[in-house]
Formats: structure tokens, C-alpha cells, sequence
């Protein structure tokens, strides 16, 4: 690979669906891939925010099926490849993979927390023997220290990974937390790093070009920051950022600002900005996804949104225990009334 | 009286706690222990206990078939679709504690009665025993149902490294017992490991959709489940619900473990092995009768 040559990896239409409560129509997918192919982008990816087979009472229930959402997308994609997020506990081979095989989806990113890579195993080897290009995933690494991440990025790169990203899933890493872990894993793996940036606490982009000069290779990003809490690192902005920088992309510059221009009309209800909410997400840790459940609950039970989040940060709850905060609404709840 | 003579294959923490609660009963006791290395830390703590052992595993039970009446397989899925016609063949009951599913399935707070009919039980999965009792509690007085679906979250340090590799079959195995037991075919199964320390104890959430439920009535028949539960798992407790928002009726238990060889936030492990011990005593009951 080229020393400058970087994939960006666009994943507004499955981190942008948290925004959105999951209710991607046909007409987005289709409309932004038809945009995406024009724009050169490498790849994009669609689906529920939490990937294949996640749609559930626990974290929202998508408007259209996982089958839908792929094979609306794909029909409209050429050049740019299709991906889709696959989360162990969630999605199975069998429920799920081998059916976005068939679609002819050609990435799949399969994530674990990030000191649980060994639930990805099966599928990683799996998707790796279909002929498929597979990433692992770590997410919430700034939960976890850089050796303890190394271990298990290395693990996921011996099940088959072509490329371990690792999640500041609630934009809560400082510059050096991410030069510390890109570093350390960009001298040791074999595959290429990825950095995949939140914005709660307004460093997505600079801590996207920090680990770029840390030795990654892939940066997710989304347009208009469309995704969960506070939103992603921002496409448009990232890839006009980087012919600064002397990167290189092969993503036509007026083809993602039309990009944009797109978005704004297509995907988003209300402009991704940091809310109070998202920077209380960013300080307690705790995964942006968490905050629309978060709120809708914390009204239910009248108690400060700001206290729960703090409360489930304190318990160190990971994604995918949306159960808990109803848990914690109602002791905050309890001990106000005392 | 008498007690039923079994045998337990596999020397991990699931058959090594299994044997440290077969200390405890009236009905059963432990006449082998049987794995394939004497010097696993499960056979070690057997030593100390006095246990007969062997390291021959279901080999042990083909030389000396009159040494055991029942077997508890705490080996792995593949092992025990070996082990399982030989057992049928010397005329064992097996409890089956991997998700091999060539068994009915068992849950004792719901289906002893028919479990002790069958020679050959599954103890489906740890969050299939959490979750499923409750959703058949609530599936026996709501018409309707119109979906299910269970999230559990276990301690990372209790999800070795069977649980981890076979994380699709546990979502499959809980998936199906939970549609058969409900009677609903539109079901969920999510699984979470979480790695904070200290550990945190196993959580199970139960949501059930369905339209006007009679909260009465569904409080009433949770509140009786909990009590059978309890029975065999006295740290159950339902720590939210069950409440009805939104069309949805949502209950969270929290299962800690009795701490025999396992601790105690490994509730998941802990309430799969308390099931297995309540229905080998049924089993046990049921012959003194006979």
C-alpha cells in the first residue's frame, strides 16, 4: 500500500441510523448510495445502528429488514463496495452472515468490545473462508488499555482479519489515548490499523488526523457527522482536511460536498451537533448510542438524563445493556423521593 | 433411603461445581467423578473431597456400568453426541449441561413433572434457564403475544472459552427453547459479556409485546414462578418489572450464584447447574415412589 494512501470508510447509513432510530427508508439508501458511487467513495456502509440482527426492543427496532436495507443498496452501488457491521451476541451465522453473503455484501466488520475479540472468531474465520474481506472490530477501546487492545486486536488478526478499527465509541479519547493505542497496534499487527472517531467532546476530526500520523490506514467516516450522540467524525470536512495534509483518497472532492448537500435534505431531521447530552456521554464513557433511550426513559421516570448517564458509566456498562437503564432511572428516582 | 447413584463426565467449573452440590442433597450422590486428566483443578478439589475418579471419562462407565444410574454430561456439544447413545444403550438418564439439543429440553420451575418421563435431558442454556421460566410465566395468562426477546449480560470471567467460541449455538439453543416454551414463534436472543471489575452478577430482561395484558394477572404469575424458581435458585430476584410501557411488558431479574465452586456473580453458570441438580433429585424422588 501506498504510504499516503488511505480508505476513508463511510458509515453514515448504519451509525447515522442511532440518529435516526433506525428508521432508514428506500429511498435514503438508495438515493445517498446512488450519490456515494458518484462520489468515488470506497465504501459505504448500511444497516441497523448495532449491524446485522440487531433490530430489537433492547436498542430500537429498524424500519425495514436487514435484507432490505443491503439489497436496496447494493443495487445502486458499482465501484463503491457495500459493508455491514456484525456484532457476536447479536448476529449469527446462520440468522444472518450467510444471508448477507448472498445480497453479495463485500465487507464485513465484525465487532466485539474491545477486550472480547474471542466471540468473533467463528465468523471471522468463517467470512474469511467465504472470499469475503473482513475487519475486526474493537469497540469502546478506550475502555481497555493499549496492551490489553493489542492482545486482542492480535488475536482477531489471527482469526482472519484483514484490518483491525478500534471505536472511541463514546467520543471520549483524549489525542494521546489515541496516538498511545493507533501507535502501539500500527508497529505490531501485520494489517492495516483503522480509527473510527465520535464527537462528544468536539475532537472527532483532530483525532482522526492524529491517528493518521500514529500509522492508521483506514478512518471511518460520516457525512455531516451523521451517527450516534454527537456523530462521527465529519466526512465532507475530513476528506477536504486531508488533500491538506497530502493524502490520498481517490473521493472526488465536489462529489462528497454533493454529498452533503444531499444529506441534509435526505437523511437529516435535525443538524448532528454536540448536545448536552453527548458531552456527558464523552465524560462518563458510556456509549453515544445509549443517549435517545436515555432520554425517552429519563423522562418516563423524571430524573436527570445527565445523573444516569454518570450512574452507567460508574457501573461500566458496554453496549448492548440498554436493559440497565431503566435499572438505574428507577433507583435515581427511588432515592429522590427519600 | 437410598440415593441415586450419578456420575459426572467433564472435571471443568461446571462439573466441578456440580459435584460440590451434589454434596449438599438428600437424593443424590456423587459415585464418579470422570474426566481425562487427573491433574485438572476439578479433580484435585474431587481428590480432596474423596471422590472416586477416573480419567477415562465415558469409559469408565462402560467397564463399571453399575457404578452410576444417572450421568450428568458436562463435556462439550461434539462429546456428548458420542456419549449420548452410549449412555442410552447401558440405560442411563442423561443430563446434558452442552448445547447439544439431542435431549427435550428441561427447565424444572416449569417442566419437571414431564422431564423425569425422558431418558435423555438438555439443560438448553445459563440464560435460557434465567429467562425462559419468566416468559412462560407471563406467555400462561397474556393472549396475544405478538413477539419475545431476552438480553442477557454475564460477567466476562464466567464466559469461558466454550461460551465464547460457541456464542451462535447459545443464541440459537436459548432462541428455539424459547419459542417452544412460549408457545410465541416470533422470538430474540441477545448475549452480553461484560469485562467491568469487580464482576458484575448475571442480568436477564424479558420483553414481551402484546396488547391490554391484565398487569394483575401477570404480576401474580411472575410473582409464583419466582417463588418455584427459588426453590432451587435462591438469589433470583426481579429487579425491575414487571412494568408495561409503550406496549411492551419489561422485567429484569439479577441471578446470583449460591458461591459453591464458582462464584457468585457467575449466576448464569450457577443457575444452569442448580436446574440440573433439581431435576436429577426428581428423578431421585420419583423412584423412591416407584
Amino acid at each position: 500500500m501506498d504510504k499516503n494512501k488511505i480508505i476513508i470508510y463511510d458509515v453514515s447509513l448504519r451509525d447515522g441510523s442511532h440518529a435516526i432510530s433506525h428508521q432508514l427508508s428506500i429511498e435514503q439508501i438508495s438515493k445517498y448510495a446512488k450519490a456515494a458511487e458518484k462520489a468515488k467513495l470506497y465504501a459505504i456502509e448500511v444497516g441497523h445502528g448495532n449491524g446485522l440482527g440487531a433490530s430489537s426492543l433492547l436498542v430500537g427496532k429498524s424500519k425495514l429488514s436487514d435484507e432490505i436495507m443491503l439489497k436496496t443498496a447494493k443495487e445502486n452501488l458499482v465501484n463503491t463496495k457495500l459493508g455491514t457491521h456484525v456484532i457476536p451476541g447479536f448476529a449469527t451465522i446462520n440468522n444472518n452472515i450467510n444471508r448477507a453473503i448472498d445480497i453479495g455484501v463485500d465487507i464485513f466488520r465484525v465487532a466485539s468490545h474491545s477486550t472480547e475479540a474471542d466471540t468473533t472468531q467463528r465468523h471471522i474465520s468463517y467470512i474469511r473462508d467465504k472470499g469475503k474481506e473482513v475487519y475486526g472490530l474493537l469497540m469502546s477501546a478506550h475502555m481497555t488499555n493499549a496492551d490489553i487492545l493489542l492482545e486482542e486486536a492480535i488475536k482477531m488478526q489471527a482469526y482472519g482479519a484483514e484490518a483491525i478499527v478500534i471505536l472511541d465509541s463514546a467520543g471520549s479519547m483524549l489525542p494521546h489515548d489515541v496516538k498511545k493505542r493507533v501507535e502501539l497496534l500500527s508497529k505490531n499487527l501485520k494489517v492495516p490499523v483503522g480509527f473510527h472517531g465520535h464527537n462528544n467532546l468536539g475532537l472527532a476530526v483532530s483525532n482522526s488526523i492524529v491517528a493518521l500520523d500514529s500509522g492508521a490506514k483506514i478512518l471511518d467516516a460520516s457525512i455531516k457527522g451523521f451517527g450516534a450522540g454527537a456523530g462521527n467524525t465529519q466526512l465532507e470536512v475530513l476528506v477536504g482536511l486531508l488533500t491538506k495534509y497530502n493524502y490520498e483518497t481517490s473521493i472526488d472532492l465536489y462529489g462528497v460536498l454533493n454529498l452533503a448537500s444531499l444529506a441534509d435534505k435526505l437523511l437529516l431531521k435535525e443538524a448532528i451537533t454536540i448536545s448536552s447530552l453527548s458531552i456527558v456521554s464523552g465524560l462518563s464513557k458510556v456509549f453515544s448510542g445509549f443517549s435517545k433511550h436515555i432520554q425517552r426513559i429519563s423522562i418516563k421516570y423524571d430524573v436527570d438524563p445527565r445523573d444516569v448517564f454518570f450512574e452507567l458509566g460508574r457501573q461500566k456498562v458496554i453496549a448492548g445493556q440498554e436493559d440497565k437503564i431503566i435499572d438505574v432511572a428507577i433507583k435515581l428516582s427511588k432515592a429522590k423521593g427519600k | 433411603m437410598q440415593k441415586l447413584k450419578v456420575c459426572i463426565l467433564g472435571t471443568g467449573n461446571i462439573g466441578t461445581d456440580l459435584l460440590i452440590k451434589t454434596l449438599r442433597s438428600k437424593y443424590i450422590e456423587c459415585t464418579l467423578f470422570a474426566g481425562r486428566n487427573l491433574n485438572s483443578k476439578g479433580m484435585s478439589k474431587a481428590l480432596s473431597l474423596g471422590i472416586q475418579l477416573s480419567d477415562k471419562g465415558i469409559k469408565a462407565i462402560i467397564e463399571n456400568p453399575d457404578c452410576c444410574d444417572l450421568v450428568f454430561d458436562a463435556t462439550s456439544a461434539s462429546s456428548h453426541f458420542e456419549h449420548a447413545p452410549i449412555l442410552k444403550k447401558l440405560g442411563k438418564i442423561a443430563i446434558d449441561m452442552t448445547p447439544a439439543k439431542i435431549g427435550s429440553f428441561s427447565i424444572p420451575s416449569v417442566n419437571i413433572d414431564d422431564s423425569i418421563k425422558h431418558k435423555n435431558l438438555n439443560m438448553i442454556t445459563c440464560g435460557g434457564q434465567a429467562s425462559i421460566p419468566m416468559a412462560y410465566a407471563i406467555s400462561q395468562v397474556v393472549n396475544n403475544i405478538k413477539y419475545i426477546e431476552v438480553v442477557s449480560t454475564i460477567s466476562s470471567k464466567s464466559a469461558g472459552p466454550g461460551t465464547r467460541i460457541n456464542i451462535d449455538e447459545y443464541i440459537e439453543t436459548t432462541q428455539k427453547a424459547l419459542a417452544e416454551f412460549s408457545k410465541c414463534e416470533n422470538v430474540k436472543t441477545i448475549l452480553n459479556l461484560n469485562p467491568a471489575l469487580p464482576s458484575i452478577d448475571m442480568h436477564t430482561t424479558i420483553y414481551v409485546q402484546t396488547d391490554t395484558p391484565d398487569m394483575e394477572a401477570v404480576k401474580k404469575s411472575v410473582d409464583l414462578m419466582l417463588e418455584k424458581i427459588r426453590e432451587y435458585v435462591p438469589e433470583y430476584d426481579i429487579i425491575v418489572g414487571p412494568e408495561y410501557d409503550n406496549r411492551i411488558i419489561v422485567l429484569t431479574a439479577r441471578v446470583r450464584g449460591m458461591g459453591d465452586y464458582l462464584p457468585k456473580y457467575a449466576g448464569n453458570l450457577d443457575i444452569i447447574n442448580c436446574a440440573a441438580i433439581a431435576v436429577a433429585e426428581e428423578f431421585a424422588k420419583n423412584r423412591n415412589k416407584g
